[in-house]
């Protein structure tokens, strides 16, 4: 119960009170009464309760398997240095950092991770995070919303279909109206499309993502940018595997004026999910808009450096219904962890991992598309996921796949009817040739079979 | 020397100013140029973060946690924050390899452990608050909340009813309106009686067809059993209205009395606040979002299920359901810690932290009232607001003077100016987990800060001196914001 | 003779300066004071049509925000580029430096709905 009152304490709080016990202290009218028990387990001890979470994780056998998923969640590694940091309890319970005078220590980690996100995106500036990739594009959205006052929201099929379903239920609640600009054979957004789409001029933003949830590498070329800036569209870039920042050419090289993405990959474990981090930038014309806590760096009374939570005349707590967002818990801890991970990694070992992922999906792509009946499907430019067509349902391909312990990838008739037969593979630098050679192995003898039936 | 000591250790340099490149650590063997794999036309011509070795990032960390104050070095009595000590067991769960290394796509079956954990949480959560279900889908507390008022919203246009006005009382979080008005919804503020509540007669005043949901919390922001609560639900619901649930303070009701018992349709948790998983500097949160029956169709996705086999699964394809409020399925993590907390407790036992909750804040309650502004004196719940009015009249100190102050002695300020309605307000909210000594020091303190006050306000008024840095400038800070390092030239 | 001597008020706490059919605007000594430092304003831009008493923008302290109400309609004609870098002003020189915008007035009869600088002193207290 982790309560630290003796029977004696209590009885001395309450007659300092002044009433009799517990249940008089808590007294509600009958009406509002318990209407039935509470269904909960017993209490147990806590060797107890280790007990019970190790026979619910050995029910977790995917762990076990040779993994080729990413989709949006990226299987890195991460130095233990980081948990050790991490886990210390002056980051792990405080709160918030109102109180600056004692939060100095928060306070710059954010101030560094905001510098880091500006780093590797080419914005002016970037927020202390937000829950994740997908609320990352659904607040990058309001902000362009509320930049230009259109009612219209413009994103590539090609960015992650979860994000989508997300920017859908938030602006369901706005009542904006989204549409979506098709791919191309290449697995690329199609950039002809998106200039015809915009010259409407009835867009807040376009939202694109490179790479893309195909795994390729989708900027606006310089037509597609030219069209959007007349159409006075805000671009919106979308990451969803960090790594890939470390290669490519920034947002900002490109044009965009929001960056909405997902920093997992930086030392967040994968964790079913989350909790993981999502972050914006923006170009400086937009710094009003962008949503949750700011931390900027000013002086104290003796003029010595002092950081501290800024501008927040932006927020829920003081505009209330006026506010740029409702936003109020960020995910400090986690952009603390991939404050560590950047500053661990610095950028020759940022620049390896983003190398070795390069190699490593490559060392897939050749393996599995070497495979009689099996082609892949796009043939642009890619980071570190590939987009597998295996000419006959993707779901009873990964199943057969999963009774030889291999978790193949994502089945992407799940997302695009028209992909069913398109299995999305992922490959990091912890996917080991042996994996490879394993699955290889395994899709020949699953194709071979389906092939002799 | 000892000068040029304590200067040192004062020095806090950022990251950018202590690396070199090139002093690269081994966690990954070298890569290949980035030219091998892709042209160059798509990549980056510089990346320019600093090389640093392990030990001075570890270094540089350590000193940044010993510039950070959380509940394992002091009390924290931040009202409405619920600032509990964070059992570790929780963590060392969540950080289970079983746990940490799952990909969310991994299939159903081979996840069964996770499902478990998710549903058993959900069900205890349902059966603890009175609700039907629960989905653990929104990341926090506001995000649960805007998740339920998007729920309203589907539900009453399925309806075809044209509701558009969400009725929040004055003592609200600011939460309550930002989420409103990100649905589209207007907001009617109420304000409070002099009872600090919300009066039957002033809510029948604003009622009407246009009514779509009336967002509260009980106990309320001052700490106050809202005890009309059932006519006040009564009300609501005559109008057409549903009533929502702010499980902010959820802290204060456990095994006591239900939401769901009260008449609420919707409500969410902050399951990092009554649950026990650590705040983390601010996040990463955890908030459920729970509904009474005739909502459940419409709780975002994924919620998970029992199949009549005895597995789990998760269920997406919900016709009437909001969709989804962000990339995955729920801050799993997090799901574990608040499990944790719940085996350890059981129902009998968060029954008694709410009591102890409230025991505390009313000893500190009473204690406080010889000296200090309590203006609404009767029983509260697990927290209460004090003001400083009298004391700012009497020697211009101020709420958040005496906040700076506490900082002097090793503990953290209460909340500050919040709710709205009390001037020079102090919410107070010590938590079950502290012990008597505890509340008799803060106790102590907080007097001999008021009598400091009385004698010598210029002393409280230039708190803190004990902290790393004085008060920060943060009209500069705003005025002229650097959110970012830049290399100098 | 007062600097506020040949404005009008608003309720709202903003003046006024009619030179012809153009007024200048801005907020009185009394709204800087009451919202402290402020630190950053948001005007409607130039060449917007603005109507009387309506919302136009807002005026940011550190920890509290304002909404800005035109005392007086028309079109914005040109807004005080300077307050962008230097907020400050208009803690300093609410009269002077410290002016928003201004417009051309559409309804000159619209300076019969505004207070003398009499009548507004009545209200500005605290």
């Amino acid at each position: 119960m982790y309560t630290p009152h003796t029977d004696r304490d209590i009885r001395a709080m309450l007659d300092a009170i002044g009433v009799g016990s517990l249940e008089e202290l808590l007294k509600v009218p009958e009406t509002v009464a318990l209407k039935s028990a509470i269904d909960v387990v017993h209490a147990l001890p806590e060797y107890q309760i280790a007990r019970r979470f190790d026979a619910l994780g050995a029910k977790n056998r995917g762990v076990d398997y040779a993994s080729f998923l990413g989709a949006g969640a990226y299987r890195h590694y991460i130095p233990p240095a980081i948990a050790a940091l991490a886990m210390r309890g002056e980051f792990l319970t405080a709160y918030t950092p109102y109180q600056a005078e004692v939060s100095q220590g928060y306070l710059q980690a954010i101030y560094e991770w905001q510098t880091y996100i500006c780093l590797l995106t080419g914005m002016d500036v970037a927020n202390a995070s937000v829950y994740d990739g997908a609320t990352a594009l659904a607040e990058a959205a309001i902000m362009a919303l509320n930049a230009n006052g259109r009612k219209k929201i413009l994103a590539s099929r090609a960015v992650d279909p979860n994000y989508r379903a997300v920017l859908r239920t938030y602006c369901d609640g706005l009542d904006v109206e989204i549409d979506e600009i098709a791919y191309t054979p290449e697995g690329t957004t199609d950039m002809a499309w998106l200039r015809d789409a915009v010259a409407s001029k009835e867009y807040a933003a376009v939202a694109v993502a490179s790479p893309n949830f195909f795994g390729n590498i989708d900027m606006l070329d310089s037509a597609a940018l030219a069209a959007v800036n007349a159409s006075e569209t805000v671009p919106i870039a979308v990451v969803t595997e960090a790594i890939s920042m470390a290669a490519l050419a920034s947002a900002a090289s490109w044009g965009a004026q929001i960056v909405a993405g997902e920093a997992q990959s930086f030392g967040v474990p994968l964790a079913y999910g989350g909790p993981y981090v999502g972050f914006i930038a923006s170009t400086a014309q937009h710094m009003r808009r962008i949503p949750g806590r700011l931390v900027g760096k000013s002086v104290d009374t003796h003029g010595k450096t002092a950081y501290v939570l800024t501008l927040q005349a932006r927020e829920q707590h003081i505009r209330r219904e006026r506010a740029t967002s409702n936003i109020c818990t960020n995910q400090a801890h986690c952009a603390l962890i991939a404050t560590m991970y950047l500053e661990l990694m610095g950028q020759t070992g940022l620049r390896d991992v983003a190398s070795l992922n390069l190699e490593r999906s490559r060392e897939l792509a050749t393996a599995v598309s070497q495979l009689g009946g099996i082609d892949l499907k796009f043939n642009a430019p890619f980071f570190n996921e590939i987009v597998v067509d295996v000419h006959r349902p993707a779901a009873g391909v990964l199943a057969e796949l999963q009774e030889r312990k291999i978790l193949g990838g994502v089945d992407l008739g799940r997302f695009y009817p028209e992909l069913d037969a398109c299995i999305l593979m992922n490959a990091t630098e912890l996917t080991t040739t042996a994996d490879i050679t394993a699955l290889a192995k395994a899709l020949s003898e699953v194709v071979h079979v389906h092939a002799n039936v | 020397m000892s000068t040029q000591t304590s200067e040192r250790t004062d020095e806090s340099p950022l990251i950018f100013e202590l690396g070199q490149q090139g002093r690269a650590n081994q966690y990954v063997e070298r890569g290949k140029p980035l030219s091998t794999f892709l042209p160059a036309a798509v990549l980056r011509d510089e990346l320019p973060l600093p090389d640093n070795s392990e030990l001075d990032v570890v270094r540089h960390f350590t000193r940044l946690s010993h510039r950070t104050f959380g509940i394992d070095l002091g009390f924290y009595p931040l009202g409405s924050c619920t600032m509990k000590y964070n059992p570790r067991i929780n963590d060392a769960m969540a950080a289970k390899r079983e746990f940490a290394q799952l990909h969310p796509y991994t299939p159903d079956e081979l996840a069964q452990g996770a499902l478990q954990v998710m549903y058993e949480l959900e069900r205890s959560l349902s059966s603890l608050f009175g609700m039907a279900a629960f989905s653990l889908n929104p990341a926090a507390g506001a995000h649960a909340e805007l998740a339920a008022l998007l729920i309203a919203k589907r539900y009453f246009k399925d309806r075809g009813e044209k509701r558009d006005t969400v009725i929040v009382p004055d003592t609200a979080h600011g939460t309550n309106p930002a989420s409103a008005a990100m649905c589209g919804f207007k907001v009617v503020s109420l304000p409070s009686d002099e009872r600090g509540r919300v009066s039957v007669d002033e809510i029948r005043k604003v009622l009407g067809n246009d009514t779509a949901v009336c967002m509260m919390t009980n106990p309320n922001t001052l700490g106050l059993f809202e005890d009309h609560i059932a006519e006040i639900a009564a009300a609501v619901h005559e109008a057409g209205g549903l009533m929502y649930y702010d499980g902010a303070n959820a802290n204060a009701i456990m095994g006591n009395v239900r939401p769901g018992d009260m008449g609420f349709d919707l409500m969410h948790l902050n399951t990092h606040k009554t649950f026990t998983i650590p705040h983390g500097g601010g996040g990463a949160g955890h908030g459920p979002v729970g509904v009474a029956a005739h909502l459940v169709d419409y709780l975002p996705t994924p919620v998970v299920l029992a199949t009549a086999d005895g597995t789990y699964r998760l269920e997406f394809d919900r016709a009437k359901s909001i969709g989804p409020m962000r990339s995955f399925w729920s801050n799993f993590a997090h799901a574990v810690r608040a499990l944790s907390y719940i085996y350890a407790n059981g129902a009998e036992g968060l029954k008694r932290v709410s009591q102890l909750a409230v025991l505390n804040a009313n000893y500190i309650r009473v204690k406080v009232a010889p000296f200090l502004e309590t203006p609404y004196p009767e029983i509260c719940r697990h927290e209460f607001v004090a003001s400083a009015q009298e004391l700012k009249k009497q020697t211009g100190v101020k709420a958040l003077d005496i906040a700076k102050a506490l900082l002097d002695h090793g503990m953290m300020a209460p909340t500050m100016y919040f709710p709205l309605i009390v001037p020079e307000c102090l919410m107070i909210e010590p938590t079950e987990t502290e012990s008597k000594e505890t509340l008799d020091r803060f106790i102590e303190i907080l007097r001999e800060i008021v009598e400091t006050a009385k004698t010598d306000p210029e002393k409280i008024t230039s708190a803190p001196v004990t902290t790393v840095v004085g008060r920060v400038d943060e009209t500069r800070a705003a005025r002229q914001p650097d959110l970012r390092w830049k290399r100098p030239g | 003779m007062s600097q506020t001597d040949n404005l009008l008020f608003s309720k709202e706490h903003e003046w006024v300066k009619i030179d012809g059919d153009v007024a200048t605007v801005g907020i009185t000594d009394y709204a800087q004071h009451s919202l402290g430092d402020i630190v950053y304003v948001e005007l409607p831009r130039a060449g917007k049509q603005i109507d009387q008493f309506s919302n136009i923008g807002v005026v940011e302290s550190v920890k509290a925000v304002s909404d800005l109400f035109t005392p007086i309609g028309g079109e914005v004609t040109e807004i005080n580029g300077a307050l962008e870098a230097d907020p400050a002003a208009l803690n300093r020189d609410p009269y002077g430096n410290g002016w928003l915008f201004k417009v051309r007035m559409n309804d000159v009869d619209q300076k019969n709905n505004l207070l003398s600088p009499a009548d507004y002193e009545k209200i500005a207290v605290d």
